[in-house]
């Protein structure tokens, strides 16, 4: 096979150095070889020897956000069906030769991507191979209604379990309802409605593993006891045969901003109830991106931060305060969210929110706040370098990274886009994106008690 | 043997790619599989400081972090039994002020670190962390000091928890899996057991929470005697030893009571056990009984036994109730570790509908394990989890201080992993038989069920699986 042999030349070319394993504090650095079958799956290696084992993570660049209304949860549950067995691989073999071999496993979709990993050790990395380029190449012929229907009923219940059965659990999907247009691919939740995932066909299975699941929407990196001769000599025997697809094209949807106050009131079955507010932001990697998470750690990050001292601490009228800056592909949301204490109402807790905003807005952080926000985040990168495996390990950020800035080791860049903001930063981005008029407030509230959520027209 | 398999591994790498590739991939049976690499673990050592503290240090240097734990002998099992949630409410009160530091200081402190700080206690122990970059190890560990020798138990930041912890108590009741979580070993253990009260306390018991309490605790448990430091990351053992001597070498002795001790409580007959939840669309299925101490050297045959039952994907509970059946997202199993009495636990939440149908299933599993001798392959897979998936459980600092931190509680000798792999491939389906038998007993299960009771009683009720009696969202009897 010529274009084997020729593009094995190539990375024989590249294989010289050995990474250095050791991190100091100050730099960190994931080195990696990368290489593209002629199927346009691409690849990325990065060795790490300290343990003999081995992480083998899949990104398939498909997510919620390309479903279609109607067919909300679908992507989600399409990943479930991945395990289900394909042409070689018999139902349930997938998971039973992985265990034997000592690895483990798991698949997770969010609005942008789905990803899968396999764990385990290094000598089980021919039987990942095996397993996920059978399920890439080779599903279709074993899909059938009632596996369909398996599942279906394995993510209703995994939608109870999350969503309908937890407290709180029905609030994000109220809050995107009311964020985003019914047009927007972000208006539904991941875990789609109970009707949709109801609906959906094998026809649908068929569709969409058509349109996405092929190698040229997909990136593999590997990460671990293994070099990145092994790996692309392996990769290119299991996934050789793998057909391209279609291109997948996306037309993104306009900005959706909001220039009013969007009220919701849920009633919910707990006993406290809980405020959220979300606001349109920006999305992963983009100018403020960052800023904005520096913002939330301000504002609600450990006991130390703004709203926890003001809301828990010092008046005692909330048990918690959460806030993130939640940067997707195509758009960024940030929420607060905060519990009142038994006898206090939400009221109470928004103008104690909104009055540490605009506290915030007209005199901006001290550079303490600033510089410990970032140490954690500093230290947050450090730990995240510990583990090859797994959802966050180094082999998924390799594939986080370079779906979303194109460059796998782009670990160091992002801490420093921690380490340049600065509090005239943050400053701006409250007044700029945590605009008071603009926004969703939602009100979580007993059963019968909507007396206890914020009164409309009472934020400004 | 690890000689052969690098052999073979140069021999495979040496080979031009194309001549591998250029073969036709036969896709009818899965890969041979090269012998696994040699397990190669973090290596263990051990120091004891002059007053009695004992170090741990397990080194690891591929990233400059450092995760640092003060255990100590001040678990919940040493409650007062008019103060269930004293220990874990001392345990929270050491980062409310210490030192020369007010509470906010604290976490403040922490955070300025880029340091995780956390109290925290369970039954069987109380503990104290901090995980920290490297270059920040020694503000940690002042602080850590601070937090575990000095805590100022302020009256004020009592007043302030305790109302805290009565809000949380009143959400805890909305979370059904919670609810469960506290029922099981209510009911399991009883009452008068050091294990059977809730181990965040009562409403009652936590307006009863004072200083005087607080302080008292600490000062009887928080003792370098009872106490022991594992220190697992970016330092070595000399470096360490001079850490902590400088901050713990002058932690003062005394007399530590000796544990609770307690006989296991006698098992009832089985009895399902209701817990209402109007409108819930899941039931919370908790199944089991009272189970053998950590140290018992039939852990490693029910460390099998559990993966086979429902401690993996591919187990019987969870292949038969999610991926035959559909009725729930996931169905376990659990042996609890315990310095006393144990428990087997089988667990799942299951949808409505399907709550007597998941019961079927449930007991139809954990009988026919003690019925059936386990198969070869489903015994080998289950071996094969446990040992080739151990290295990767040292692979993070937290991952490994885990693991570490097991052996310290329970006492167990530091190179227990050393003979894992060993006394795991030694385990033989008769083995897996016995511990069955021996261990889970239908007869006298407590089948614990937080669900919608409108929904779910008549079909608990028509399996005649036993007495159906109702709880509170406490396990207790309902008044």
């Amino acid at each position: 096979m010529p274009r084997i042999a020729t593009a094995t030349a190539v990375l024989l070319g590249l294989l010289c150095a050995r990474p250095p394993v050791h991190l100091s504090a100050q730099s960190l650095r994931v080195p990696y070889e990368t290489f593209t079958l002629p199927n346009g799956l691409q690849v990325i290696v990065h060795e790490d020897h300290a343990l003999p084992v081995v992480a083998m993570n899949t990104w398939y660049h498909v997510g919620s956000s390309d479903e279609q209304p109607g067919r909300t949860g679908f992507a989600h549950l399409f990943e479930h069906i991945m395990f289900m067995g394909s042409a070689h691989v018999p139902t349930g073999e997938f998971d039973r030769l992985l265990e034997a071999a000592g690895g483990d496993n798991n698949g997770s979709t969010t609005e942008d991507r789905t990803n899968y990993y396999e764990d385990g050790p290094a000598s089980a990395l021919p039987l990942m191979l095996y397993l996920d380029s059978d399920r890439m190449g080779f599903l279709l012929p074993e899909i059938t209604a009632e596996k369909v229907d398996l599942q279906r009923g394995v993510v209703q219940n995994e939608r109870r379990q999350s969503y309908e059965n937890r407290p709180y659990g029905l609030a994000d999907e109220n809050i995107l309802q009311r964020l985003y247009p019914p047009s927007h691919p972000y208006h539904w939740p991941v875990i789609g409605s109970m009707q949709d995932l109801q609906a959906a066909t094998l026809e649908d299975v068929r569709h969409f593993f058509q349109a996405y699941y092929t190698p040229n929407n997909a990136t593999i990196a590997i990460a671990g006891d293994i070099t990145p001769r092994d790996a692309r000599r392996l990769v290119e025997r299991y996934f050789g045969d793998v057909p391209r697809g279609p291109a997948v094209t996306r037309q993104p949807p306009p900005p959706v901003p909001l220039t009013r106050v969007v009220n919701g009131v849920v009633e919910d079955r707990v006993q406290l109830p809980r405020v959220y507010d979300a606001w349109h932001t920006v999305k992963a990697f983009a100018a403020d991106d960052a800023t904005l998470d520096v913002l939330a750690n301000v504002l609600a990050g450990g006991r130390s931060s703004r709203l926890y001292r003001r809301l828990v601490y010092e008046l005692q009228i909330a048990t918690d305060v959460v806030a993130f800056q939640d940067g997707s592909r195509i758009d960024g949301k940030f929420e607060i969210y905060a519990t009142a204490r038994p006898g206090h109402d939400l009221g109470e807790l928004q103008r104690v929110i909104d009055r540490e905003l605009q506290r915030l807005a007209d005199g901006g952080p001290t550079a303490r706040e600033v510089e410990r926000a970032q140490n954690s985040f500093e230290a947050q990168f450090l730990s995240r370098m510990e583990r090859v495996g797994g959802f966050g390990g180094k082999a998924d950020q390799l594939n986080f990274y370079n779906y979303f800035v194109g460059t796998p080791d782009y670990f160091q860049k992002d801490l420093d886009r921690y380490r340049k903001v600065t509090p005239a930063a943050v400053q701006r981005a409250v007044q700029t994106y945590l605009p008071p008029g603009g926004r969703v407030v939602l009100s979580v509230v007993p059963q019968g008690k909507p007396e206890l959520a914020v009164k409309e027209g009472t934020t400004p | 043997m690890t000689a052969a398999v690098t052999v073979f591994a140069l021999l495979l790498t040496a080979l031009p790619a194309f001549r591998l590739s250029a073969q036709v991939l036969d896709r009818s049976k899965p890969p041979t599989l090269q012998p696994p690499p040699a397990l190669k673990l973090p290596a263990v050592q051990a120091a004891t400081l002059p007053n009695g503290l004992t170090l741990t240090v397990v080194e690891m240097h591929k990233v400059p972090v450092v995760d640092v734990q003060i255990l100590v002998d001040a678990g919940a099992a040493r409650d007062p039994s008019a103060l269930p949630g004293l220990a874990t409410f001392t345990a929270t009160m050491l980062q409310q002020g210490a030192g020369v530091r007010g509470a906010l200081d604290v976490a403040d402190e922490a955070a300025f670190l880029g340091a995780q700080l956390t109290t925290a206690a369970s039954f069987d122990g109380a503990s104290a962390s901090i995980h920290a970059p490297k270059r920040r190890l020694e503000g940690a560990l002042d602080l850590l000091a601070d937090v575990v020798l000095r805590p100022s138990f302020a009256d004020s930041e009592v007043a302030r928890q305790r109302q805290l912890r009565a809000a949380q108590l009143v959400q805890q009741r909305d979370e059904p899996v919670t609810v469960a979580n506290v029922a099981f070993p209510a009911i399991v253990y009883g009452r008068g057991h050091p294990y059977g009260h809730p181990v965040n306390g009562t409403d009652s018991a936590t307006a009863r929470l004072a200083r005087d309490g607080v302080a008292e605790f600490y000062r009887t448990y928080y003792r370098p005697n009872g106490a022991r430091v594992l220190i697992v990351g970016d330092v070595t053992l000399a470096e360490a030893r001079r850490l902590v001597a400088a901050r713990f070498g002058g932690w003062e002795r005394g007399d530590v009571p000796a544990f609770p001790s307690a006989p296991a409580p006698p098992g009832a007959p089985r009895t399902v056990y209701l817990i209402d939840k109007p409108g819930a669309a899941q039931s919370v299925i908790r199944i089991g009984h009272v189970g053998p101490v950590r140290t018992t050297p039939d852990w490693f045959a029910l460390d099998v036994l559990n993966t086979i039952v429902g401690g993996a994907f591919t187990s019987r509970l969870n292949q038969n109730l999610r991926e035959t059946h559909g009725y729930t997202y996931g169905a376990f199993s659990q042996f609890a570790p315990r310095r006393l009495t144990g428990a087997f636990v089988a667990l799942a939440s299951v949808v409505t509908a399907k709550t007597d149908s998941s019961l079927i299933e449930f007991l139809r599993e954990l009988r026919r394990i003690r019925d059936e001798p386990v198969a070869a392959p489903e015994l080998a897979k289950a071996k094969a989890y446990l040992t080739l998936g151990l290295p990767g459980d040292f692979e993070t600092t937290g991952g490994a201080a885990a693991r570490f931190r097991e052996l310290v509680t329970f006492g167990l000798p530091l190179d227990y992993y050393d003979h894992y792999v060993e006394r795991i491939n030694a385990v033989t389906a008769a083995d897996v038989q016995r511990v069955a038998r021996q261990y889970i007993d239908p007869d006298h299960f407590d089948i614990v069920v937080v669900g919608d009771k409108s929904q779910i009683e008549a079909g608990i009720k028509a399996l005649n699986e036993g007495p159906v009696v109702y709880r509170d969202l406490w396990g207790q009897e309902i008044k």
